[in-house]
């Protein structure tokens, strides 16, 4: 088990190493205007651009601009040009509300995803099962640019039942930072909740006409610890993958719609802000922070994958 | 004989509602278990005999399945038994041995922890160390080596045939009075097939028990067998001793089983023989004999569905579903110098 969890970090930081190499190339190498120029952001007079491309090294060899990008990035040096400011501290000061939002949103769509996935299943057919059949299609249909401000309009204008948009940090004030996330998290997890019901499901079906479903059964033990031990577990393999998936884009950016619909100071609507002043150093800087909680992330999901299921310790298959 | 069957099945009748109709899998099945005796049943597939087994058990209750008739076991009725006494019986008293030992194990859990959660799924006062060593006593009594360690492997880790002797070690965790083998060989090498059948043998005599042997093999018949019930299309077509069965074998059905072993002491036929067509459907059953369509010998009487009795007046234990006379069967199975059914013209 140890060796596997090695193993994996490593591949982990081979797969960074070529996340940052495609971002260099991205924005540094491939593009045809001189890369000071649009590091330098809108209206940058010629001293600044030319303090760039000094400062970046424009003029030395592509190995040489790497090493020198990654420095920066290393060293708290990569900032954004247009007010100076570092890009790293911008980052690392959102991360927590970004972390609210994509955990709680995580948690809440894991719970409800599997406890109505996992009822849909025992009732399979029945008025139950329809009925969430429905309001997961449903919510896997709503798209949150729709959703969130439906939720703003009646819960926070009509009726005041919920604080107006921003984050609130929980060690400044618990009530008020769950108050300001509830609807953010719900907008975040609701088509996710449908898709991992439906997922779960069906999952579920397929194990209990699995061979050792019935050995279950013939041991004598109850139903419900056929279905929880045997049908349950087994089942869940599948949905922690998707999981880690799910939960690493969502921190690395799929939180920026909603970010930004609430007003929620995340690394979302860093990136969105960024992207609409056209300001390359906080989009490179986002770019490989979301990679990293990405490969992160699926890192502990194939390690807890190898403890849910054995066959993956083997080690030929394991990446 | 002991006086009393242990398991006594009467009248049985399995169905199943499907979209095309009601599937009659069993229809009729009767047979009573003794303990110390193997009884096996014989058919192809899908001739009712592993439904029969797992209805034994309740296993094919669900809201399109059909039970009707009987299943006792010691006196007691369990076709119409509360789910909480059948779960006390399974793995308690009556256990099963399952055809893939591939699927049939949790992959995600040790073996060990697999026996003992049938120990303590009837057993709630056992500890988990006391039931990790009653595990370490099963694997070591079904012939598994260094059975201390091999209690903690994962299913995954173990060949088929050891895969099969832990599946026969979970079945005997509780000491049961019943064994069901549903076709505990097919899925293993040959060589494995027979020390499994002789551990399920001598576990029979040693511990006592009364064994049910589903098979499609009548190779593993001859080998284990004290009594034989021959199943076609959810019928009893031929019951008997396994001396009757094999020497005196009177259904047509039987005769084509027979026929189609293959023996390395007999020369060798240029075509392996077999019966010639498929199994009716049972949604769409011929009338009167199921097996009339494939008999070559079929006539007048067989549009009529005929009575399992015996016509033997020397084994009256001895029963078949043919309207042919004795005389007519020993005459007509006698194909190329030897028990078959005859190629149809």
């Amino acid at each position: 088990m140890l060796r596997f969890i090695a193993r994996r970090l490593v591949g982990m930081a081979l797969v960074l190493f070529a996340v940052s190499l495609i971002v260099f190339v991205v924005f540094n190498v491939i593009p045809n205007s001189p890369p000071a120029q649009r590091l330098a952001g809108k209206n940058a007079t010629p001293v600044l651009v030319k303090s760039i491309e000094e400062e970046w090294g424009f003029d030395e060899s592509l190995p040489q601009q790497y090493l020198t990008m990654m420095k920066k990035v290393f060293t708290n040096e990569l900032i954004s040009y247009a007010p100076r400011i570092s890009v790293e501290d911008q980052i690392v000061e959102r991360i927590p509300a970004t972390l609210s939002l994509s955990i709680g949103a995580g948690i809440i769509w894991l719970f409800f995803g599997l406890v109505l996935g996992y009822f849909s299943a025992l009732r399979a057919g029945g008025w139950l099962d329809r009925l969430l059949t429905g309001v997961s299609i449903a919510g896997i249909s709503i798209p949150v640019f729709l959703i969130a401000p439906v939720l703003i309009y009646f819960l926070t204008y009509k009726v005041e039942i919920f604080p107006n948009a921003g984050y609130v940090a929980l060690t400044e004030d618990p009530w008020e930072w769950l108050t300001h996330l509830i609807l953010p998290w719900f907008t975040l997890a609701i088509l996710s909740i449908g898709f991992y019901s439906r997922v779960l499901r069906s999952n579920m079906l397929d194990v209990m006409n699995e061979d050792y479903v019935r050995t279950a059964r013939a041991k004598g033990l109850s139903e419900r610890k056929v279905m929880t031990r045997h049908v349950l577990r087994n089942s869940l393999i599948p949905i922690i993958t998707l999981f880690g998936l799910d939960f690493g884009a969502t921190i690395a950016g799929t939180a920026i719609i909603t970010e930004t619909i609430f007003s929620y100071e995340g690394v979302g609507q860093y990136a969105a802000l960024a992207v609409a002043n056209t300001e390359l150093p906080p989009i490179m800087g986002v770019t490989l922070y979301g990679a990293f909680f990405v490969v992160f992330i699926n890192a502990l999901v194939d390690i807890a994958y190898a403890y849910l299921d054995p066959r993956v310790r083997l080690g030929s298959t394991a990446s | 004989m002991s006086p009393s069957p242990l398991l006594s099945v009467t009248d049985l009748r399995v169905g199943f509602a499907t979209e095309g109709g009601l599937v009659q899998a069993v229809d009729g099945v009767s047979f009573d278990l003794r303990q110390g005796e193997v009884l096996a049943i014989v058919g192809e597939s899908g001739s009712g005999k592993s439904v029969t087994a797992q209805t034994i058990m309740g296993l094919t209750r669900s809201n399109n399945s059909r039970i009707e008739g009987s299943v006792k076991l010691a006196g007691e009725e369990l076709t119409d038994a509360d789910d909480a006494i059948l779960r006390n019986i399974r793995g308690e008293r009556v256990a099963m041995i399952f055809q893939d030992p591939m699927t049939s194990f949790n992959p995600v859990y040790r073996l060990g922890r697999q026996i003992a959660e049938a120990i303590r799924a009837h057993r709630g006062d056992v500890g988990d160390d006391e039931a990790r060593d009653r595990a370490i006593e099963l694997f070591e009594a079904v012939g598994i080596p260094d059975a201390e360690r091999r209690v903690d492997s994962y299913p995954h880790e173990f060949s088929g045939g050891m895969r099969q002797r832990a599946m026969i070690a979970m079945a005997l965790a509780l000491e049961p009075e019943v064994l069901i083998a549903d076709e505990p060989t097919t899925a293993l090498d040959v060589t494995i097939q027979a020390q499994i059948l002789r551990l399920i043998e001598d576990l029979n005599r040693e511990r006592g028990l009364a064994t049910i042997l589903i098979t499609h093999d009548l190779g593993v018949v001859a080998d284990t067998a004290d009594r034989v019930l021959v199943m076609y299309a959810g019928k009893v077509v031929e019951q008997g001793t396994l001396d009757e069965i094999f020497y005196d074998p009177q259904h047509p059905y039987t005769w084509g089983l027979m026929g189609s072993l293959t023996r390395l002491d007999r020369p060798r036929p240029k075509r392996l023989p077999q019966i010639s067509g498929s199994p009716p459907s049972l949604l769409d059953l011929p009338e009167g004999c199921s097996f009339r369509p494939r008999c070559p010998h079929e006539f007048a009487k067989c549009p009529e569905v005929p009575a399992l009795e015996s016509r033997l007046s020397e084994a009256p234990g001895h029963c078949d579903r043919c309207w042919l006379s004795p005389e007519q069967k020993r005459e007509k199975r006698q194909v190329a110098g030897q028990i078959g059914l005859e190629a149809p013209a």
